[in-house]
């Protein structure tokens, strides 16, 4: 058993997160905010020490480049919405942002989502392909890509031809989801494994870890 | 028969919650040892890293924080582990600021587990805000957007990032995270700077990833529990076969109760549909 108090206080307060599943309790909530008030602040001191600091406050008070105060004055701007009188000024720094992020992200965005993931889904001669098996997989890709976009055509009706591929196509997406939920219940199972590994582990010494 | 589905449908959640607990519990404390197969992603990205010549240096984006540590954490050990052992020299950054410390504790513990040195064997950066800016500035000039380490030690005065300015220094970026964060590197590393990329994922966004290894626009993945377990056994493999002694491994011993845990929930899941065609057969008659 752990002689560290550290470990004691997080090993009580894992259980009293999970007294939630009994029911909801004051032990669960005093652990639920304690964990929020917790977070804001090492956000706050993170933030502060990697982004405010050196970023603003260091170049203006150290070095005295007064050009840092424009950005500084954009994103105190964020603060207009508190002022109903001043409010409107918020749309200025959202709109410098929007504008940014627009024209990083609509290339790259495109050129990584869009035109590599069409490329990947184009069928070659069979020669291109290092195995039978690959060639297989990737007739598979070409038609579930095919058969999902016919599903999510909506200005024609479904019928004939168009409703045998948006068939086919729901087969292809329930797939998807089931390998999704498959890995969601993997992932939550594995968050379990992690606390009770904690708990048997490193609190009570039960397990090596 | 019927009768007893019923009562199964009727069944109060916290009795699945506490058959669930043994599942886990149980093969914890006794473990089965249930083999572990490797999967091409996997091996795709430890092949990679294996095949760099000693002194390459790759960047390990600490992209996750506490919440998703039982499964990321374990594969940033674990690639760490595999890297320094080949003489490869890691950098360690973060886009969460949330994932700072974690960061800081995989690198410090397995720099001090192999006798690696700060400075000249790896190198850790800290968290940098702005994803976007971060990872172009990274394209352009590692100085601009890093200018001091985690530390506060001006990055000129580090001797191991003395050559290294820009991605054309970085053999691969690798991003551990729990959300959609490595498709910015695919986006703005890769697509802009023809950057190798690789991701260690949470196994809930596994499967948004696959795709981006379908056009090769990531080297490999580590997705869940499950790939840090097959990425613990090749490096388990490769210290046995250097004579070293082998790590801890966390992932592969909670391999076997994550698949007790899937068989159960597998066999609630068919008893909670029999027993909803039960209800339904009954309000027929």
């Amino acid at each position: 058993m752990s002689h560290d108090p550290w470990v004691w206080v997080a090993a009580i307060l894992s259980l009293f997160i999970f007294s939630f599943l009994y029911r909801d309790n004051p032990f669960y909530k005093f652990a639920e905010h304690l964990l929020v008030g917790v977070s804001a602040g090492y956000y706050l001191n993170i933030y502060w020490y990697n982004g405010i600091y050196p970023n603003i406050v260091s170049h203006i008070v150290k070095e005295h480049n007064y050009l840092y105060l424009v950005p500084l004055f954009l994103g105190l701007l964020y603060f207009a919405i508190f002022i109903p009188k001043f409010s409107y000024f918020i749309r200025w720094p959202i709109a410098f942002l929007l504008g940014a992020a627009s024209g990083f992200a609509i290339p790259a965005s495109f050129q990584a989502r869009i035109m590599e993931q069409a490329r990947g889904t184009i069928l070659l001669s069979p020669s291109f392909y290092p195995s039978k098996l690959a060639f297989f997989n990737a007739i598979l890709i070409f038609i579930g890509v095919l058969t999902v976009l016919s599903y999510f055509f909506f200005s024609k009706e479904h019928r004939g031809a168009l409703k045998v591929s948006s068939k086919i196509g729901i087969i292809f997406l329930m797939i998807g989801f089931g390998a999704s939920f498959g890995y969601t219940v993997m992932a939550r199972v594995s968050l379990l494994i992690g606390r009770l590994q904690f708990l048997l582990g490193t609190w009570l010494g039960l397990i090596k870890y | 028969m019927r009768d007893i589905l019923l009562k199964l449908g009727r069944l109060d959640r916290r009795v699945i919650y506490g058959i669930i607990a043994l599942g886990v519990i149980i093969p914890l404390l006794k473990p089965i040892g249930l083999p572990e197969n490797i999967t091409p992603p996997v091996k795709n990205l430890y092949e990679y890293i294996d095949s760099l010549p000693q002194g390459s240096a790759i960047i390990l984006s600490i992209d996750y924080d506490a919440t998703v540590l039982p499964e990321v954490h374990p594969m940033v050990l674990a690639v760490l582990r595999h890297a320094m052992a080949r003489g490869i020299r890691p950098i360690g950054l973060g886009l969460n600021p949330a994932g700072t410390g974690l960061g800081l504790d995989a690198f410090t513990r397995v720099g001090k587990e192999l006798g690696k040195k700060y400075g000249e064997d790896f190198v850790y950066l800290g968290f940098k805000p702005n994803i976007s800016a971060t990872i172009l500035g990274l394209g352009e000039d590692l100085r601009k957007v890093f200018p001091r380490d985690y530390f506060g030690t001006p990055v000129d005065s580090i001797p191991m990032l003395k050559n290294i300015r820009n991605y054309n220094d970085i053999a691969i970026t690798i991003s551990f995270s729990g959300s959609g964060l490595p498709e910015s590197w695919i986006m703005y590393a890769n697509a802009r700077y023809g950057e190798k990329i690789a991701c260690g994922v949470t196994a809930v966004m596994a499967a948004d990833f696959y795709p981006y290894l379908q056009t090769g626009q990531l080297v490999g993945m580590i997705a869940g529990l499950k790939g840090a377990a097959e990425y613990e056994t090749l490096v388990n493999r490769l210290f046995k076969n250097m004579g070293m002694k082998t790590p801890s491994v966390i992932a592969i011993r909670g391999m076997d109760a994550n698949s007790l845990a899937h068989v159960l929930i597998m066999v609630f899941i068919i008893l909670g549909n029999l027993a909803f065609f039960a209800s339904k057969t009954g309000e027929e008659r």
